[in-house]
């Protein structure tokens, strides 16, 4: 079932959601306030981890090479690649690109400048992610990220034989997860249909290659070249750690949006939407998982989606006292916090992936209510979509490229 | 320093293997001061000069060229909360070629937070950020020959670095120098500029203590130094006091000779029209008037603008202006080229703007 009018379904009256808003604003402003010198440190300190565990395990491997260190050294520079990589990516680089930690006027941990250790550059993913995602979250037709173009994820969305193929998809997305991601902002389905902008197509796949190009060399040529004769076992062990990532924040991120109860939206919502509804359409979007600190961590703060989609760019340390008020506000309006262990979060993804593969009428909906007829599922482009929110995080279009790069 | 092993050819290779980061940001995690990607320097040394202010002697790190010339500033940001805050500082120190450290002189102000926790909260070992050093009001190498300084209270530490510049050259030319301050224990220096009079028969060191004497009657400079006229002058201090300099030399038709720094922000220029900031990275826009900076505007937007000092000398808030035209708020100038680089902090809007941040 996809929503048309979150405060039809919500029961709640207009003045209740502007009150909830305001609310919601309220928790905003006190941790913009009291954004301090342990926040600025918990950054510093995860950077500081995040490449010591790069380096380390970048010489372990070597050390595996060139000394009698051997396979123990491999096995423990691999995971610590396979580590930093996942820190990379998720609680440090997202965050930082969402601005995160602009606050902190340091350039050297600024959106406007960090590039991650994937595929995908940062611009393009800004764009898919920080305006396309976090503004039309589960808007059917406008949030690319519901099933990314490849996977059939919604009811509404009409089915076709190729959808047959989805545990197949799934599997080779998993595995290639941050290939998947590099050619997102490409938006193939709108390529296919002769959409895209052809100059814009051009420059978005220089950039890709140019950087796809520096992260093979890298772990597929250079560091094997170095290892001598032992080449072979580094390279197997930076493709493990590459594909552990994958795996990793492939899971991660199906658990944000395609457990039972994240609900889906149609494009009547947008219109006149307002910051309050905004925040509503966000909190009934998105599912959290419950864990430990060292899971949040690992996973880039997004166990705390519903947080992270109402406050994309208040630093992740502050999700966890954020979700107590959030929730206690929930409670208050009445309003669904979807949350659950992360293995039952990825189950429920997964059976949707399993059942959408197939016509609606051979199986029945996870979700409460019954479905509303299909819908055409044309991608809009940015011309197309209303104007965008501010509080989402940067997103480029000006090739401001890294010297080094 | 010239050296014989190419670093950046070294350093370009190496990113090969830390790409999408450069070797500096792992190496700074060794060693805070190894990575040019950032300007840092670690606090030496504070040494106190009088009861408010004191001197930090500073080591940089890499990427540091040490082509300062006699008189300028440098910026320096510290984390005060978890936010770098810039200010500009004159270096104290003279000039090397081949030097370790760096000395910049500050006074903490009444209501100056920066400048309190500088003179009397850093500690040895803290790391800071730095910037270039930046400014015209030098001294020309050589010298000419007849010098006079007008220097009121912290406005002593460009010449300072000059006159120890003279001083370690063995230079020395005819100079005088005027110094204002309050009390003699409020004046920096004191005892080092007494010594390098005995020590240089070209150097005479007038000392004007404010609290008793009054501030400097300009009229009275004909008795101090009768051919005021004809040397080079070199004047910084409160802004009252440079503007009064300033007028009694345009009086007298001397204004070429006449070299100024200014720390404070001086707004001269008219206001602009105004307009719709976009900022294009971040999507935010706002309406500012014409005499919001465009950073202002860009903070209340909630835009997190790069800023330093804050008065148009750093260059920290440097934002790039992909169209419209701004206004320089300082001498009116209007800047308004697609692509132009433009200092955030002392300009304002002249009609719809947008910005690449």
């Amino acid at each position: 079932m996809a929503i048309a009018d979150v405060k039809e379904y919500t029961h709640l009256t207009e003045d209740e959601v502007e009150q909830l808003g305001r609310e919601l604003d309220a928790i905003r402003a006190e941790v913009e306030e009291s954004r301090n010198a342990d926040d600025a440190a918990y950054i510093n300190r995860l950077i500081k981890v995040q490449r010591g565990l790069a380096a380390g395990g970048r010489v372990a491997m070597l050390a595996s090479a060139h000394t009698r260190a051997g396979r123990p050294a491999l096995v423990a520079g691999t995971a610590m690649l396979a580590v930093a990589k996942i820190l990379e990516n998720m609680e440090i680089g997202h965050n930082v690109m969402h601005g995160q930690w602009d606050w902190m006027n340091d350039p050297e941990i600024h959106s406007s400048n960090w590039e991650w250790d994937t595929a995908q550059p940062a611009e393009q993913w800004k764009h898919s992610h920080n305006y396309i995602h976090h503004q039309f979250t589960n808007v059917l037709g406008h949030d690319n990220d519901i099933g990314y173009g490849i996977l059939r994820m919604a009811r509404e969305q009409k089915w076709h034989p190729v959808n047959l193929g989805q545990p197949v998809y799934n599997a080779l997305l998993a595995g290639l997860f941050q290939w998947g991601v590099a050619l997102h902002d490409l938006d193939i389905e709108r390529i296919r249909k002769g959409e895209k902008d052809p100059g814009e197509m051009r420059r978005q796949l220089r950039q890709i290659l140019r950087k796809g190009r520096n992260q093979i060399l890298k772990d597929y040529v250079v560091y094997p070249a170095l290892s001598g004769p032992a080449w072979r076992s580094t390279l197997r062990a930076n493709a493990t750690a590459n594909v552990a990532r994958n795996l990793w924040s492939y899971v991660i991120i199906f658990c944000g949006h395609f457990p039972d109860g994240a609900l889906h939206f149609t494009e009547e919502e947008l219109e006149d939407e307002t910051r309050a509804e905004w925040y509503l359409r966000q909190m009934l979007g998105s599912a959290n998982f419950e864990g430990g600190r060292a899971l949040h961590v690992l996973s880039g703060s997004l166990g705390y989606q519903i947080e992270h989609h109402l406050f994309p760019d208040l630093p992740s340390n502050r999700y966890p006292e954020i979700a107590v008020k959030v929730r206690a506000l929930c409670e208050k309006y009445d309003i669904p916090y979807t949350i659950g262990p992360l293995h039952r979060q990825y189950g429920q993804a997964l059976r949707t992936i399993m059942k959408l593969s197939v016509p609606n009428s051979w199986t029945s909906s996870d979700q409460p209510e019954p479905p509303s007829p299909s819908r055409d599922r044309k991608r809009r482009s940015d011309a197309e979509r209303p104007a965008r929110r501010p509080e989402l995080g940067g997103w480029a279009r000006s090739p401001r490229e890294r010297s080094h790069d | 320093m010239t050296s014989t092993i190419p670093w950046d050819r070294v350093r370009r290779a190496g990113s090969k293997l830390t790409t999408p980061l450069h070797p500096d940001d792992y190496l700074r995690l060794i060693n805070p001061l190894w990575t040019s990607r950032e300007l840092r320097g670690r606090v030496e040394k504070v040494v106190p000069e009088t009861e408010d202010a004191a001197t930090l002697v500073i080591r940089p790190g890499w990427g540091w060229r040490w082509d300062h010339r006699p008189g300028q500033y440098i910026g320096i940001g510290i984390e005060v909360d978890g936010r770098f805050q810039w200010r500009s500082y004159s270096v104290s120190s003279p000039t090397k070629q081949d030097g370790r450290t760096i000395a910049i002189t500050v006074r903490a102000m009444p209501e100056g937070l920066l400048s309190s926790h500088l003179v009397n909260g850093l500690e040895p070992g803290t790391i800071v950020r730095l910037a270039s050093p930046e400014g015209d009001f030098t001294l020309p190498d050589p010298p000419p020959a007849r010098i006079l300084f007008l220097v009121g209270g912290s406005g002593v530490t460009p010449v300072m670095s000059m006159l120890r510049t003279l001083d370690r050259r063995g230079s020395m030319p005819d100079v005088v120098l005027h110094y204002s301050s309050p009390t003699p224990a409020r004046m920096i220096f004191r005892d080092e500029l007494l010594d390098l009079e005995g020590r240089h028969d070209g150097l005479r060191f007038h000392q004007l203590h404010t609290d008793t004497d009054g501030v400097l009657d300009l009229a009275d400079l004909d008795g101090l130094c009768p051919d005021w006229r004809e040397r080079e002058t070199w004047a910084c201090g409160p802004g009252p006091m440079l503007d009064a300099i300033s007028e009694h030399f345009e009086r007298a038709g001397l204004e070429e000779r006449l070299h100024v720094e200014r720390f404070s922000l001086q707004l001269g220029g008219d206001g602009g029209e105004g307009g719709k900031l976009t900022f294009r990275n971040s999507g935010k826009e706002i309406e500012a008037d014409g005499a919001t900076t465009l950073l202002e505007a860009g903070e209340q937007a909630g835009v997190g603008m790069p800023y330093g000092c804050r008065m148009g000398i750093c260059h920290t808030c440097t934002v790039t202006l992909v169209s419209g035209t701004i206004r320089d708020l300082r001498n009116g100038d209007e800047l308004g080229q697609p692509n132009e680089p433009v200092q955030t902090c002392v300009t304002a809007a002249v009609g719809d703007c947008t910005l690449d941040i």
